[in-house]
């Protein structure tokens, strides 16, 4: 520090620097999802009712969450969710490229989307266009023969160990 | 102190020259601000856009006065009590959606005016850099704006544009350029909500206009030094040109005053403007209403085919045909390889594409491909439209990267 005038510079300026950090952090804050918006981010689901090869689809945190019973003859996998003998898939409904909806087509079992043409089998794994990976499973834990979404139990848990989701 | 004139009387000539050197700036912004003779009517296409954002603020005052940006009530104070009940409200939005599509094809008649001309290089680079900001901070002006009717459009262009801010795949890199909790705290919410559609309305309506009202203030103020450009790319004396001027030898100088001279052309341009803008306002403004956003949101169900407004289209079509990743490389570089224009440019030749060789041709396929890329973008992915797609792509990003080459060769001839 050469003299007094360029210490009260950068006396000045770090003080500064100081407010704008914290004004910056509650700039932030501000733009965060609030309480409310997260804690309204479970909903529970009864699987039973499903019928094979039907999609049935339900909202969680304003998502569009597919739910699609396997037939009693399709191969088995590691994506499905046992629940009460059925198998299921319960995924978020949103295209992993950007975000549209895929529509199910029963006759092909595939799910396809208009905004970009991804295309996805009936466990929900990308198989031609722009998606980068199979469509998500959301945090689910299972409750008789329902999941309620947003809680995680160990099936969840498991599927997100072995690299099946990303976490949603 | 400076001497002040007792007896000047209080807002007179002289009261307020010796107060604010009010005939220094009208000389310096107006009267003896030169302009070259050797122009045409594209020069006229930055006082176009100027008249034309100010119009937007104008019809934008009067739809924030009976729009509420509430998810449940956005839809219906659009298209309800603003087209219905609202005395002239109709006028206010076809207006204020009219001039937001036509603006941008002033804008890239304005830039392709530049880049045909040259007028991006030797001098002018900051004219050119503080125009594309400007460009970007219209094209997120446009964007935000087209959220708040909240309509079906509305609602899916928010959830893909947002989406697009997670970045790469969590594959690349081990994930360090995803970023899945961006994209929740850019909305507030986990999908577009409430959260998002208030602070998208706040920058639509408030912060988004002010920084366009500084950059475009900082764009005129780049042009003061190097000046404009005039059709043949000559360097002009404008000392002696302007000194000429005042000699009363207006013939033999090169230059006029931008006002009144430059300006009263100028005013001629916005009138044939004018017609053409108001005559899509009364009787061709569905072209700027699409009918999908008639739809109110939902969140539940995309659109059969989704798309961006015209002027998005390209860049839009430079993202489609590619995967996930590679689409974000190609779109980021679609978004700043104009700006690099002065840089990759490396002929020092400012002369309009018709004299510069190979350059003319870079020029033409350049425009020729952006057309072809708006075409397919609005177009659906199927069949030989992606492949159409594709080819434009990668043409549009051959086209930059020969730039520097192409301009080298053109120097040693």
């Amino acid at each position: 520090m050469s003299n007094r005038r360029d210490f009260m510079g950068m006396a000045l300026g770090s003080f500064a620097a100081l407010g704008a950090l914290g004004a910056l952090y509650a700039a932030k804050r501000t733009w965060d999802p609030l309480p409310s918006v997260k804690s309204a981010g479970f909903t529970t689901i009864d699987l039973s009712p499903a019928q094979e090869n039907v999609l049935v689809t339900e909202k969680w945190r304003g998502k569009p969450i597919f739910i699609l019973k396997q037939p009693a003859n399709a191969p088995k996998s590691d994506r499905e969710i046992h629940v009460a003998g059925g198998r299921y898939l319960v995924v978020v409904g949103l295209c992993t490229h950007l975000g549209c909806i895929p529509a199910y087509l029963a006759d092909k079992k595939q799910f396809k989307c208009a905004c970009h043409g991804g295309e996805f089998d009936s466990l929900g794994v990308n198989t031609f266009g722009p998606p980068p990976r199979p469509l998500d499973i959301p945090p689910f834990k299972i409750s008789g023969t329902s999941v309620i979404l947003g809680e995680t139990g160990p099936e969840y848990e498991k599927m997100l160990a072995a690299g099946l989701t990303l976490k949603v | 102190m400076a001497h002040f004139d007792e007896k000047a009387k209080p807002f007179s000539h002289k009261w307020l020259n010796e107060r604010m050197a009010v005939d220094t700036v009208k000389k310096v912004l107006s009267t003896e601000y030169w302009i070259p003779k050797d122009i045409n009517f594209l020069w006229a296409m930055g006082m176009i856009l100027a008249a034309t954002f100010g119009i937007l603020i104008i019809s934008g005052i009067f739809l924030l006065m009976y729009y509420q940006p509430d998810v449940k009530t956005a839809f219906d104070s659009v298209n309800y009590t603003i087209m219905s009940e609202v005395g002239y409200g109709w006028l206010w939005r076809h207006v204020h959606g009219v001039a937001a599509s036509v603006v941008f094809l002033v804008i890239y008649i304005h830039m392709f005016t530049g880049i045909y001309y040259g007028s991006y290089k030797r001098g002018r680079e900051m004219i050119w850099l503080s125009g594309m900001l400007l460009f970007v901070l219209f094209s997120a002006e446009a964007f935000s704006g087209y959220m708040l009717p909240w309509g079906q459009m509305s609602y899916w262009a928010g959830m893909v544009i947002t989406n697009l801010f997670e970045g790469f795949s969590p594959t690349i890199a081990g994930g360090v350029a995803n970023f899945p909790g961006f994209v929740e705290w850019l909305r507030g919410d986990y999908v577009p909500g409430q959260a998002f559609l208030t602070r998208f309305f706040m920058l639509h309506v408030f912060l988004l206009p002010l920084v366009i009202i500084a950059v475009i203030v900082l764009h005129f103020a780049t042009l003061r030094l190097p000046h404009v450009n005039n059709q043949k790319g000559k360097e002009i004396d404008f000392d002696e040109a302007a000194k000429l001027y005042k000699e009363g030898k207006k013939k033999e100088s090169k230059v006029i005053p931008f006002n009144p001279v430059f300006l009263s052309k100028d005013i001629f341009v916005m009138g044939v403007y004018f017609i053409l803008f108001f005559y899509l306002v009364f009787f061709h403004f569905n072209f700027a209403m699409d009918p999908v956003n008639f739809d109110p949101a939902d969140g539940l169900k995309t659109p059969a085919h989704i798309y961006p407004e015209w002027y998005f289209l390209w860049s839009y079509e430079i993202l489609r045909p590619f995967n996930k990743d590679l689409g974000l490389i190609a779109f980021g570089f679609a978004q700043v390889a104009f700006f690099l224009l002065p840089f990759l440019d490396k002929s020092p030749v400012v002369a309009p594409a018709n004299k510069r060789g190979l350059f003319k041709v870079w020029f033409w396929v350049m425009i020729v491909d952006m057309i072809v890329l708006t075409v397919m973008g609005k177009l659906p992915p199927e069949g030989i439209w992606t492949v159409i797609g594709l080819v434009a792509a990668l043409v549009f990003i051959a086209l930059f990267a020969a730039l520097p080459f192409i301009t080298k060769f053109e120097k040693k001839a």
